[in-house]
């Protein structure tokens, strides 16, 4: 029989930074306690794990590390209810576990060769990051074409990954367009919704996929901003986050038709999703 | 081979030299799956048990693995029941919803080891149905009073005693060690009889029922059946191939456990996203999913109907919300339920 899929991997947090200008997002630096720990979580960008604050309970968050960020994992939590609220309030040095990596990654193998657009809303950016992360390490970059990576929170202090948005807009093999809702003072970047914004920049489809995360709403009206730029369904992938708690596919809580989202996804093409009823 | 039903207790006493034994026990007006003591407690004259035996292998509550935490990390034991088991006398329909609950915790990407240890050590003996009740419609769900699927041993009740024949290597070495008789051509005969006798009076028609919710989401049935539902969910928990469940901690400081326990799809917070948002608001697109997954996705996925015709949903529904009825009405009037 395989490894319990149930135990989680003791580890150590590190990092507990306050992510946003309104203190609600955390982002959890979480180190292996060895490297034989780490040789047993092969992670890919998109995949996510089971973050158990020992008597608390678990809770399901995408990896925001790549796994070309070697010795820790990432995970960026907004303070919603139990085990988020726990975490936020957890002192550096303590333990917690992780159960995964689970659910699928995004196609990356398949990607190769394409130009990349990353689509992304609000504090959905976490698996974003990763796969950007992934795409921009020397040993991937080559693989990729053009790398777009569109994102926009409400205010510039809700962006996640301020430093990291502040490098990426330096480098040359990446074109970063970041938005915020409405105009405030000291903000010198675009202004407008991403849906308005990814029409303004009008990304091209030729060759290219479209990774979109995000509220639902903004999915909702991006999607055909993306679809009028030539986007074919196949060419659109996004991540769902139906709740969770197996992440296993026993549960029987995450499911879209007959569909897992933790086991058959979270990572889906729109064209998959078209095949399934619309509930999540 | 033949149990005298006058040996009954003493074949089960042997039994329970090897295994932990769970067999029907009387309680009340009902009979309920119990590990038992000795042979005398087993009351196998029940048509059939209030609550599935589905507990024994997927405990409605279930310690995963508990812990204790420390500054360097964190010493993780799994508590995994290997312990030989034997169910005495389950019905077929019980039996083959363990077959169903196979295909979850044993799916395409992973293996439950709390389920499938347990699984692993089980004998199913199990029993014929001479008298099915008026809820049951198992002859309409690819089951039926004398089918074996899923059963290690089959016994039938032949009056004076239970013709058993052993249908896996389980049940073979299961009946070996109890040096029982054989079954004389006249009880083998008997046996025959009754199997014959046997009528589920109550049909439903599924003929096109696949076809029907495949294309059939935003029915405008949905907006209806739901509609007199509490949500109380007796229907799901009560349901053998019911398996949802919830995973908690019950923990004081860093001691602590954690533990799985059964819940269900009937319930509003079941699907309640951290944000507010939730796919299923209703108990329509809950009572929905309910029947989706039985006959639908369960189909998509395993080729097979995950409802047995167990009867206990429309039993114990409160307000006789009657899932019969409800499959008639997805498939239109001129598909009535004979009764
Ligand atoms: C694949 C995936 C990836 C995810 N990635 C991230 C991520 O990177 N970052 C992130 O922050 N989140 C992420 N989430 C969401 C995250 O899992 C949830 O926010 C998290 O489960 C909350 O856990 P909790 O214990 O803090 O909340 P809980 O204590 O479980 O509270 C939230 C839930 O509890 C119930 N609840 C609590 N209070 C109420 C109330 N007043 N009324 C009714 N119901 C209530 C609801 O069911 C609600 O959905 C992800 C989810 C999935 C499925
Ligand atoms: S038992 Fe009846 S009332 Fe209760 S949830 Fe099921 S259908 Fe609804
Ligand atoms: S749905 Fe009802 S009849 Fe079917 S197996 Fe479950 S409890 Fe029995
Ligand atoms: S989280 Fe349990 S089935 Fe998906």
């Amino acid at each position: 029989m395989q490894r319990n899929p149930y135990l989680p991997l003791p580890m150590k947090l590190v990092k507990n930074f306050t992510e946003t200008s309104d203190k609600l997002i955390h982002t959890f630096t979480l180190q292996f306690l060895s490297e034989e720990d780490e040789k047993s979580f092969p992670y890919m960008p998109g995949q996510f794990a089971e973050v158990c604050v020992f008597g608390k309970g678990e809770a399901p968050f995408g990896i925001a590390s790549s796994p070309t960020e070697p010795g820790f994992l990432k995970f960026s939590v907004a303070k919603v209810g139990v085990v988020s609220t726990a975490l936020h309030l957890m002192e550096e040095g303590t333990i917690v576990g992780v159960r995964g990596p689970l659910g699928n990654y995004y196609p990356v193998e398949q990607m190769k060769g394409k130009n990349i657009v990353i689509i992304g809303g609000g504090f959905a950016f976490t698996t974003l990051r990763a796969l950007a992360t992934y795409i921009l390490d020397p040993k991937h970059r080559g693989d990729y074409g053009n790398l777009m990576v569109i994102y926009g929170a409400r205010n510039p202090g809700l962006l996640l990954y301020k430093d990291e948005l502040a490098e990426w807009e330096k480098r040359s093999d990446i074109d970063l367009v970041c938005t915020i809702d409405r105009p405030v003072e000291g903000w010198t970047g675009r202004t407008g919704f991403i849906p308005a914004v990814t029409k303004e920049v009008s990304p091209s489809s030729e060759n290219a996929v479209a990774i979109v995360c995000g509220p639902p709403v903004m999915i909702k009206f991006t999607l055909p901003v993306l679809e009028e730029c030539g986007f074919k369904p196949e060419q659109i992938i996004m991540s769902l986050e139906n709740r969770m708690k197996c992440g296993i596919g026993m549960c029987g809580r995450c499911n879209v038709g007959n569909k897992y989202v933790c086991k058959d996804g979270p990572v889906f093409t729109k064209a998959e999703l078209n095949q399934l009823p619309n509930e999540y | 081979m033949i149990i005298k039903k006058s040996e009954l207790n003493a074949v089960l006493d042997k039994l329970l030299a090897g295994y932990q034994v769970y067999a029907p026990v009387k309680e009340g007006n009902y009979a309920v799956f119990k590990q038992i003591a000795n042979g005398g407690q087993a009351y196998l004259g029940y048509s059939n048990s209030k609550i599935p035996p589905k507990g024994i292998l997927f405990p409605q509550s279930e310690k995963l693995y508990s812990y204790s935490v420390t500054a360097e990390g964190a010493r993780v034991e799994e508590h995994i029941d290997g312990s030989k088991k034997v169910v005495f006398g389950i019905r077929p329909c019980d039996a083959k919803s363990i077959t169903l609950l196979d295909f979850v915790f044993n799916n395409d990407k992973y293996t439950d080891p709390y389920y499938m240890t347990r699984r692993n050590n089980t004998v199913l003996v199990g029993l014929g149905c001479n008298q099915p009740a008026p809820t049951c419609f198992c002859t309409s769900m690819q089951s039926g009073p004398f089918a074996s699927e899923g059963m290690d041993v089959m016994l039938v009740d032949i009056g004076e005693g239970y013709v058993a024949q052993a249908l896996t290597d389980k049940g073979k070495e299961l009946l070996a060690g109890l040096g029982l008789p054989e079954a004389s051509a006249d009880d083998q005969k008997a046996a025959e009889d009754v199997k014959a006798a046997a009528v589920v009076s109550c049909q439903v028609n599924t003929e096109g029922l696949k076809a029907k919710l495949d294309a059939g989401f935003d029915d405008p049935v949905w907006n209806r059946i739901y509609e007199k539902c509490l949500g109380c969910a007796a229907c799901t928990y009560l349901c053998p191939t019911c398996h949802c469940f919830d995973i908690v901690d019950d923990a004081v400081d860093c001691n602590g456990c954690r533990v799985r326990n059964w819940d269900a799809c009937m319930f509003p917070l079941f699907t309640l996203h951290g944000s507010g948002h939730n796919p299923r608001p209703s108990g329509k697109e809950r009572w929905r999913q309910r029947v989706m997954h039985k006959f639908k996705y369960f189909v998509d996925n395993f080729n097979a109907t995950a409802c047995v015709g167990c009867g206990r949903c429309i039993k114990n529904c409160p307000v006789n919300l009657d899932i019969r009825e409800v499959l008639a009405d997805i498939l239109g009037s001129e598909a009535r339920l004979d009764k």
